[in-house]
């Protein structure tokens, strides 16, 4: 009688790391892994030898430290004596307001120039093909300078607005132009809380329930259209639930506009708009523009012609063939690389230095960075706030972008 | 195999760490060239002229200490630098040395792990402002917008001087001279400031020079001076010494018009003849030749000669000596004995 006995092992032999398919992949990952930590390694390494070298530590002490210098545009509380800290986070503040403002006024510019770009008319397309061919083409740095000195030397100075022979008057006596900046009335709240942050955070979040609750009107329409096919009339309920909380917080906290005056060197009062700030934000805007035309344009002319024609055949209107068939359609193209130019316009104010706004590359990896000469320390924490903020805004573009795909099923 | 490669990363960087520490002198020597740090540009100070060569009462003593350490007061490669850059640049050893209308700080000299080999001017800062605006002190300037250059000691002293004169201010801050006078000259900021030669400088740069008025008042101390960076004591006395050579030639009346025939022979003077190496070994204690101080003269004249040429007040820039002047006469440049 035979016994059946099992098939001999086979022994493992060091060969077969290289050899045998089961091992190789697993092989080449592990020196890859060696080679990227001794790389990682090195480089660590060698900076804190260089360092000691210098006789530099790595410390981020500087951090709690008074800073010792002024912003002008600053959205939280700041004075001289506030901690290189809150400098940052000034910066990152005045960071943010351009990227939002950039992202928003690029997009709304995109999508029109996009669209106007591919109109039947021959003037209006070719006038666009210029604008994108003439904006992308030259470096964003000279669009910031550009604007920038056109604001200087074109608009007049606060004393031009002085005496009685005044060379320029303010625009509806409320609002100035100024080579310094654009001053417009601004709101305050005469018996609000004494902290006036806390005032604006109690107006934006009534603002949030207010939308919260349309939204949930809406839904309610929504259900009762699908139950009964008859769309109940909301538009005077979701108007009053936006207006009427806003208002009733807004006036028991006492709001009254201040108008611009012009007192001493300066217009006092109301809202600075500093033409640092302007330039920056129409160079960026116009420049990053330029390239989601070519966004938008692409994802229009992915739509099938057949779609056009076939909406027109239904009896839609070109604007309401745009608006419902095509646009939806090639919104599905267009966000994904929308988000690489917001990423652009993001990265790129970081050129604000050029015309001395004060963003994140302007205090911290700036003044503070020469004020303590922590070179290394500044720099890593800019980058790891540039990361941030890249990797939060691709992160919500990206949630978009799955809202808007063809739900498959 | 890890471990062999922690081993040898660890050479590889010492390895580089190591060069980075090496003498400066040897450096330049092998060079040929000193590689000096200056500014992008203000006129008296340091400032391309019309042939696009550097000139300027920092740039002298640039000139100076390549004529001293390699016997050529042209083999010197400037390398414009921003308030930004300056200390950087010197830390990683892109430059030798920095003249640039620095200000010699306790921070600076003691945190960023710099060596001010001493001040070539002694300087506040000061306000500038267009006349028509009818001011006349810079306690007037309540409310202003004042144009300011960032990454300097100035943004400090503003700050402080308003905060103390409990007075508001808006900056603006600027990269660089030229973009301030745009701005300034524009009217969009009231008023400049920045160091009070540096304002003099800026102004005979103007068209209209005389619309124009530097307050009274200095709000803080600048004294201005060559730097290198800590822990090469050679270089570092090198440079300083350069620098004291140029104040005691003055003292001593040496001149770029009689230092050929003082330098010939030894003189009655000891100190002059120490100084010019007719006696004594002072250039072989800092590892130069005899000459070495001889050639550093040469190069620009004397303290004096090269202020009264670049910034004095024969020049568009038309600085007093004030406290520039030799202790002799009654100002604060003083040079330690040569002996």
């Amino acid at each position: 009688m035979t016994t059946i006995t099992d098939p001999p092992k086979e022994s493992f032999r060091l060969s077969m790391l290289l050899y045998d398919t089961r091992y190789r992949s697993m092989t080449i990952q592990v020196i890859a892994l060696i080679g990227f930590s001794a790389a990682v390694w090195w480089l660590v390494g060698n900076t804190i030898q260089n360092m000691n070298a210098l006789g530099k530590d790595l410390s981020f002490n500087f951090l709690g430290e008074p800073a010792g210098y002024d912003i002008n545009q600053r959205l939280i509380e700041y004075t001289s004596q506030s901690t290189h800290f809150r400098a940052a986070i000034v910066g990152v503040l005045n960071t943010l307001v351009i990227a939002v403002l950039g992202c928003a006024l690029a997009t709304v510019l995109g999508i029109v120039i996009g669209v106007l770009r591919l109109s039947n008319n021959w003037i209006v397309s070719r006038i666009m093909t210029v604008y994108v061919e003439m904006f992308r083409n030259v470096p964003v740095l000279l669009w910031i300078v550009l604007a920038m000195a056109i604001l200087i030397e074109t608009l007049p100075a606060p004393r031009d607005y002085k005496g009685d022979d005044a060379t320029a008057s303010m625009f509806l006596e409320s609002v100035a132009v100024t080579n310094r900046g654009i001053f417009i009335p601004g709101p305050s709240f005469s018996n609000g809380f004494a902290n006036s942050t806390i005032s604006w955070l109690l107006v934006v979040g009534v603002l949030v329930a207010s939308i919260l609750a349309i939204r949930y009107v809406r839904a309610q329409a929504t259900k009762k259209q699908e139950a009964t096919g008859v769309r109940p009339t909301t538009w005077y309920l979701q108007l009053g639930l936006l207006v009427v909380p806003v208002s009733i917080v807004c006036i028991a906290m006492g709001l009254f506009w201040t108008s611009p005056e012009l007192k001493g060197f300066n217009f006092k009062g109301g809202i600075h708009l500093r033409n640092s700030l302007i330039a920056l934000w129409l160079a960026l805007s116009l420049y990053t523009a330029a390239f989601i035309a070519e966004n938008v344009r692409a994802g229009i002319m992915a739509i099938s012609k057949g779609q056009s024609e076939a909406a027109g055949a239904l009896g839609l209107r070109p604007n309401r063939i745009m608006s419902l068939v095509v646009l939806p359609q090639a919104l599905r193209v267009i966000i994904p690389p929308l988000i690489s130019q917001y990423l652009n316009l993001t990265k790129n104010s970081s050129l604000a230095i050029a015309v001395g706004y004060m963003d994140i590359t302007g205090t911290l990896m700036g003044i503070s960075l020469n004020q303590t000469g922590r070179e290394l320390e500044t720099l890593l924490l800019g980058m790891l706030i540039y990361l941030t903020i890249s990797l939060l805004i691709s992160a919500a573009m990206n949630v978009y972008n799955s809202r808007m795909q063809l739900m498959e099923r | 195999m890890k471990n062999s490669i922690f081993l040898g990363a660890l050479t590889v960087s010492s390895l580089i760490a190591g060069a980075a520490a090496a003498g400066t002198v040897d450096d330049v020597k092998a060079r040929g060239v000193l590689n000096c740090g200056v500014s992008t540009g203000v006129p008296g100070f340091e400032a391309p002229n019309a042939d696009g060569e550097w000139e300027g009462f920092d740039v002298d003593v640039c000139r100076a200490v390549a004529a001293a350490v390699l016997g050529d007061s042209k083999a010197v490669e400037f390398v414009p630098t921003t308030g930004k850059t300056r200390f950087t640049a010197l830390a990683s050893g892109e430059i030798d040395m920095l003249s640039r209308v620095t200000t010699w700080t306790f921070s600076r000299d003691v945190d960023l792990k710099f060596e001010f080999v001493g001040v070539n001017y002694y300087d506040g800062q000061g306000f500038m402002v267009p006349k028509e605006l009818g001011v006349t002190s810079a306690t007037e300037l309540d409310g202003a917008t004042v144009c300011i250059q960032t990454g300097t000691t100035t943004e400090l002293n503003l700050a402080d001087y308003f905060r103390v004169n409990n007075m508001s201010y808006e900056p603006v801050p600027i990269e660089t001279q030229t973009e301030a006078s745009q701005q300034y000259l524009a009217g969009a900021c009231d008023a400049y400031t920045t160091d009070a030669s540096a304002l003099a400088s800026v102004r005979s740069s103007f068209a209209d020079a005389s619309a124009h008025v530097i307050l009274p008042e200095i709000i803080s101390k600048e004294p201005l001076g060559p730097l290198v960076r800590h822990g090469d004591n050679e270089w570092g006395d090198i440079v300083r010494w350069t620098l004291n050579a140029l104040i005691a030639a003055e003292e001593l009346g040496v001149t770029s018009a009689n230092i050929a025939e003082l330098a010939a022979a030894p003189g009655d003077n000891p100190e002059i003849n120490r100084l010019l190496g007719t006696e004594g070994s002072l250039g072989e204690m800092l590892g130069l030749d005899a000459q070495w101080a001889v050639r550093a003269i040469s190069a620009g004249g004397n303290f004096g000669e090269s202020f009264e040429r670049n910034i004095g007040e024969k020049t568009p820039i038309g600085l007093a000596r004030g406290l520039n002047a030799q202790w002799t006469e009654g100002g604060l440049m003083y040079s330690p004995p040569f002996r």
